[in-house]
Formats: C-alpha cells, structure tokens, sequence
C-alpha cells in the first residue's frame, strides 16, 4: 500500500507508537476513569457527602450486598442495617437487623450539590432506598421516639419496621424528617465505614479531588519554574547561571523529606482548606523545580549550540523568539515524559504530609489523609478495610509510572520499531 | 587525589553555611516560643527562663541567634558575663579567644538533653537500620538484575520485571502498613519499637534476637522498596555491557559463559552502579525515615517529625545538617569510588 503511504510528524508516530504500549494505555484509562470520577461526576459518583457521618456506625465493616433475604427469597440488591452488640467473649460484633430489607437504587435524590460546579442536581448514583420513610411523614416536629413509633404504626408500619425505629436513642428530641431518616436508613458502606462512621467509598471519590488534582498542579508550578529559570540560566549562562545553579545544588542538597517537615514547620499549623492546599503545592514545587531546572539547562546548554540555532542567531532572530521557537520546542517531548513520571511524587508528597497530620485537615479527604486513621497499627487488625485509600494511591502511582514509561519510549528516536512496521505496512 | 577530595571538601562549607542559614531563616520564621515546654514547668522561675532565652540569645535578632548556634558548634568561649572588665591586653584577647574544640550543637528544650546526645543515639539506631537494608538491597538486587539481563525476556525476566513495576510504584508508607496489618494479623513480630520491654535481661544472643526481630519490618519496608529500582538498573547496566564488542571478542575466542558474563561483563557492568553507592549513601537518612515514622522505630525520622512539630529548633537544624553532610559525603564517596574502579576516569 505503498500510495497511501504519507509522512508523519513526529509527534503523530509517537502516539501511533504509544497505541502499541499496552501497559501504558492501560496506566491512561485508569487514569481517565480516576480522574473523570473524581472531578466531573464526584458528587454523583459517591454515594453520600464526605462529612456525612453515623457515629454508631463507627468501623462498620463493608456492607455485603445481598440478593436474597433469610428466608431465601430473591430480590432486588439490598442491604440491612447492622450494628454492634457484644458476642458471648465480650467482644464488639456486628449484626445484621434482618426484619427491613433496604433496597439499593441508582439515580436517588441525596444531598444538594452542583454538577461541574455549575448544575445544581442532587442525584445520587447509587443509595439505599430509605423505605422508613413513607412512616415519618405528617408528624409535627421536633418529636421523641416514643410518639414516632406510635405515629409509624399508626400509618401501618409493621413490627419489623417499629423495632428499628425503637433502636433510636432515648431521650432525645429529633428535629426533622430528614434526621430520622439519616438515623435508621441502612448505610451502603461499599468499603466500610471510617471512625465516625462516614463512608469510606466516598471519602476516597472526594479525597480523589484533593490527591489527584495536586500532582497536576504541583508539576504545572515547578515545571513553570523550572523551565523559565533553567532556559534562561541555560541561553544567557553568567551570573544569573552561577546563581540559580547554587541555589538548585542547595535545595537538591538537603534530604527532601526533611526539607518538606522543615518547611511545613515554616508555615503556621492553623490554615483553612484551601490555604493547606496551596501550602502543600507550594512546598512540593519550591523542591521540585530544582531538579527540573537543571535538566531543561543542560538541554539548553547544548541545544544552543547547534548549527540552526546558530543559524537563527545570525539571521538577526530575536532572543525570545529562537528560545520559544527553536528551544523549547525542542525540550517538550522529554517535558512531557518528565512531567509524566514527576507527578506520581507530588502525589506521594501531598499523601505524606497529610497522613503525618501535617496536611489536608480532617472533615474534608485526601489519599494520605484517609489512610492516617491505619496509624494506628494494633486498630488495623479489626478494620482492615481503612486500607483501602492506599489501593487507590499504588493505582494512581503504578499507571502514572506506565504511562511515563510509553512516552518515553515513544518519543525515544531510537526506538524505531514502529517506523520499522510502519515501512513493512 | 587528595587534592581533589580537600578542594571538594573545601567548596562544601559554604554550601553548608548558606543551607544552615536558610534552614534556620525556616524554623525561626513561625516565630513560635521555643522554650514552650518550660513555660508551664514549675520547676523553671521566670529568671532561669530569662536567662535561658538571654543564653541563646532568643530576645536578640534572627542573626544573632544563628551567629550564637554557628559560633558554639565547633568550639567552647569563656563566659564573659558578670566578670570584671580587662585590665591587661592578654586578658582581653583571652576572653574573646576560644577555650577548646567540641561539638555543641545546642540544646533540645523537648528532650531537655543536649542535642548532640539525643541525636548520636538516633542516629545509631537510623545507621543500623539503612546498612543492613543497603547490605540487603544490594546482595539481592544485583544477582536478581545479572539474572534478569542474562535471560532477557525469558519467563523469569518478564517476572521480574513486572514485579519490579510494581515494587517501583508501591508507595514505602502503604507498604510499611500493610506489613504491620499482616504482622499483627500473624502476631509473629513485635510491632513497633527496637527493643522489647525485657530487653535489658536478655542474654547476648537473646539481645541479638530480640533486635533483629523487631528490625524485621522495617527492613522489609526500606529492602522491597529499593530492590526494584536497583534491579532494574543493574539489568539496565548489564544489558549494555553484553551489547559491547570485548564481549562478543570475549565470546569468539572461546571463553565458557560463566567467564565471559561473570570475569568481563560483570565488573564493567557494576562499575556505574558504584557511582549509585555513593548516592544511597546520602539517602540513607531521609529514604529510612518515613518508614521509621510509620513503624514506629526510634531513628532520625521519628526524632525529625517530633522536633518540627515542637519547634524544637536546634534539634531540627542539626538533622538538617546531617542530612546535608551525609549527602556531601556521599557524593564525594561516589566520585572517589568511581575513580579507583575506573582507571579511565582521573581527577587530577
């Protein structure tokens, strides 16, 4: 098919190599499901806010999905409630309440949020069909428990459903629908429950926004950084060279996990949210644009030298302009592997700080944040589900790495095994 | 050579001092009250506070105070205070002269102990831990690479390298938990700590036992972490090593397999892997500390973590600057190391 047969850019034979890299195209789709659910659809994704919590339903254990109930009828996947009681040893159990079948369902209205940040929707994927709650309709709040369940009944609840309502605490006055609810509805705990008793699941999705997004922001920052000061220290050389080269060996110099507590230590504990955030990025790039300084100087350094840089030199083109047309493109494919393998460690960082407590605060989540509550090591044995945020890191991290690995090879000149299959074709 | 390395040595002391100041500028910056744990002691009146804070000069300027830390690390000053002003020349040049050489690197107001003292004995433990999992790490990565690039794309290698992908992508803290679930899951392991409660009673080898017990996870954690990125390098290495033409000429004239990987490709192929060396060394620090944090094993990191929360200020810069003397030391072994197995490469 030889007639067919045109020239491809560079870039454009790179891709057509990084399609053969299975693993790495693999790393790609996890990371567009990850990031895609975390960012765009987190709302709808996670079945409840992440400060949503059930105080008694501290560490409840996953929930089994069940299609068939104890008298060994099937139906639709649903879930019981559960709660804790003591076994015939003293020791804290779980147990199913087998009376209410609680249906789960796609598409159920939960808490307000927007969509993108722009739709106001309040749909959630997936839930728990709160069926207790055609009861608690028509009564005058705030009420205690004693009138609920005279009033449940009174509305042809039954004994089952009477019992569970009986399990709300006594002596204390509920102030609305919505908190009776929340209180007796079966949690969907697809992952299990933290130490107040919110959903793990959820968190994750949440804590996915934080965790995901900071690499990206945190490898824009210092790459901006380090590609401004390494190309111009790199063309211009002299003094300004001399200075941000001692500057980058000072900050490589000291070991980077004793320079983040170091700078951590530098900025006040007490922060908000969203200052945390920017502290973390801050202190993540002021170390990592060093090392990117360096290697896009060298790049620099010996891309200057090169007859058609030398060639635009003496055509009388302008300094920006042979830097930003006939330098830097030329550092953008080992950029973009660079950045590509650079963001897991952002990750890392941002996961370190948080799970030393030094990091993104409680009710809100991160990666590292979620998995501080696994510090404490003897705990781990009765609820090793709190595990689980780290599946999500190794994920996030390991399809990084095989993502970084295709480019690279893809953009590798020597590697021609395409080119090769491509003159075959 | 020797030139070299004093000329090297020579150009890292005002690398250190530039790095100490800045790292000092840092913790100052919060501008919190570093003698916080004594301010609700009793047993410390407002006078002894005053004085304490007028010793290390904490009522002065940022300056003073890092003058007065650098000032006293290396050497002893006579105490000038209260005492009669000089009457001779001698006497004044006396008092503004040092007395004799030490190594002070101040106080730590947490531990309430000199500094020097709580590090020495973290420091220990952290050099314990980084030299048996470097021993480890390299006794198992470099057969396992040889092996890899030997039997390239065999079975094995395909393993090994998947496993190795990985290893590379599995984050050291994640590690260091599971290790500890699956540890207290079994109950096999102490968990935590470096030695037991009953330590002191133990006979010799029960001692020895005892520690290498509870240095079991730790290792594991550091060992599992390096192996992979150290495997993958030496297969790297080796790979290029066998495309050379001394080993094809090694091969034509006959040469068995064993000698021609083992005697000729081999000792080139570990020949950038000592630069490596060089440059673990000064990781060896900060690599071990997030695991000791996790693992809770009394070395430098859990000591770091603990000062930055305190504020314990001279505690912190004197980690910062093993941190940074280790990492000069390093490099410096690294070029050194290099030269000696490399006749090619000179300094001089």
């Amino acid at each position: 098919m030889a007639n067919t047969q045109q020239s491809l850019s560079l870039t454009a034979l790179a891709f057509r190599k990084l399609r053969k890299h299975h693993l790495a195209m693999g790393g790609l789709g996890v990371l567009v499901v990850l990031y895609v659910t975390c960012f765009i659809f987190s709302d709808f994704v996670a079945p409840y806010h992440f400060d949503s919590e059930r105080r008694d339903l501290s560490y409840q254990p996953p929930s089994t999905i069940r299609m068939r109930d104890y008298n060994g009828n099937w139906h639709w996947p649903f879930v019981y409630s559960m709660s804790q009681t003591f076994d015939e040893y003293q020791r804290r159990v779980w147990v199913e309440d087998s009376s209410v079948m609680f249906p789960i369902t796609t598409f159920l209205k939960g808490d307000e949020h927007r969509l993108l940040g722009l739709i106001p929707s309040n749909l959630r994927l997936l839930g728990v069909k709160p069926v207790l709650d055609p009861y608690l309709d028509g009564l005058s709040y705030p009420v205690m428990k004693e009138q609920l369940v005279e009033h449940a009944r009174s509305r042809g609840a039954d004994d089952h459903a009477c019992r569970l309502l009986g399990k709300l605490p006594d002596g204390v006055e509920f102030h609305s629908k919505a908190d009776v609810s929340h209180r007796v509805t079966a949690r969907l705990y697809l992952f299990g429950a933290d130490s107040r008793g919110r959903d793990l699941f959820s968190r994750i999705i949440y804590g996915g926004r934080v965790s995901l997004s900071i690499g990206l922001v945190g490898v824009f920052v210092s790459f901006t950084i380090g590609m401004l000061v390494g190309g111009l220290s790199g063309y211009y050389g002299g003094a300004f060279d001399n200075v941000t080269q001692r500057i980058c060996e000072m900050i490589m110099m000291v070991p980077s996990f004793y320079l983040m507590l170091a700078l951590r230590a530098a900025l006040p504990m007490e922060m908000d949210s969203v200052q945390i955030y920017f502290m973390l990025v801050f202190i993540m790039s002021f170390i990592g644009w060093a090392g990117m300084a360096r290697v896009v100087r060298g790049m620099v350094l010996s891309i200057r030298s090169n007859e058609y840089t030398e060639a635009a030199r003496a055509i009388g083109q302008t300094d920006l302009n042979i830097i930003t047309r006939h330098i830097l493109p030329q550092t953008l494919s080992y950029a973009i592997v660079s950045i590509t393998l650079s963001i897991p460690g952002y990750i890392l960082g941002e996961s370190t700080l948080s799970l030393l407590g030094l990091g993104i605060q409680d009710p809100y989540a991160s990666w590292g944040n979620l998995l501080r509550e696994a510090m404490a090591i003897s705990e781990i044995k009765f609820h090793p589900w709190i595990l689980i945020p780290g599946v999500f890191i190794f994920l996030t991290v390991m399809s990084f790495n095989f993502l970084g690995d295709g480019l690279r090879d893809a953009f590798d000149p020597k590697s021609q095994l395409v080119g090769k299959e491509y003159e075959q074709g | 050579m020797t030139t070299y390395i004093v000329r090297r040595l020579f150009i890292s002391i005002p690398l250190l001092f530039v790095m100490s100041l800045i790292t000092f500028g840092f913790i100052r910056l919060p501008k919190g009250d570093v003698l916080a744990p004594y301010r609700n002691d009793p047993k410390f009146s407002r006078e002894e506070l005053r004085r304490i804070e007028h010793t290390y000069r904490f009522d002065r300027s940022f300056l003073v105070q890092y003058g007065y830390w650098v000032k006293n690390i290396f050497l002893e000053w006579p105490d000038t205070e209260g005492m009669a002003p000089a009457k001779t020349f001698g006497e004044t040049l006396k008092r503004h002269l040092p007395t004799r050489l030490r190594l002070d690197l101040g106080y730590s107001f947490t531990n309430r102990r000199p500094v020097t003292e709580v590090i020495s004995e973290r420091l220990t433990n952290t050099l314990l831990l980084s030299v048996v999992s470097l021993i480890l790490v390299w006794a198992v990565a470099v057969p396992l690479g040889t092996y890899s690039a030997v039997h390239q794309y065999s079975l094995g290698d395909k393993a090994l390298s998947f496993i190795a992908f990985i290893g590379m992508s599995f984050p050291s803290f994640f590690l260091a938990l599971v290790l500890m679930y699956v540890v207290s899951l079994t109950g096999w392991l102490p968990i935590g700590g470096l030695t037991s409660i009953s330590f002191a009673e133990l006979g010799f080898f029960g001692k020895l036992i005892d520690l290498a017990k509870h240095m079991v996870v730790p290792v594991l954690v550091i060992v599992l972490g390096s192996i992979a990125g150290m495997q993958r390098l030496m297969r790297g290495n080796m790979l290029e090593v066998l495309r050379m033409q001394y080993v094809t000429t090694a091969r034509a004239k006959g040469l068995p397999e064993g000698a021609v990987i083992y005697r000729h490709a081999l000792r080139n192929a570990l020949n950038p892997m000592i630069t490596i060396f060089g440059y673990e060394l000064s990781g060896l620090l900060s690599g071990a500390a997030l695991t000791e944090i996790i693992t809770s094993y009394p070395g430098l990191g859990s000591m770091m973590l603990q000062a930055v929360m305190n504020q314990d200020i001279f505690l912190v810069m004197a980690s910062m600057m093993i941190g940074g003397v280790m990492l000069i030391t390093g490099n410096l072994v690294a070029d050194v190391l290099l030269a000696m197995a490399d006749p090619r490469i000179s300094y001089d």
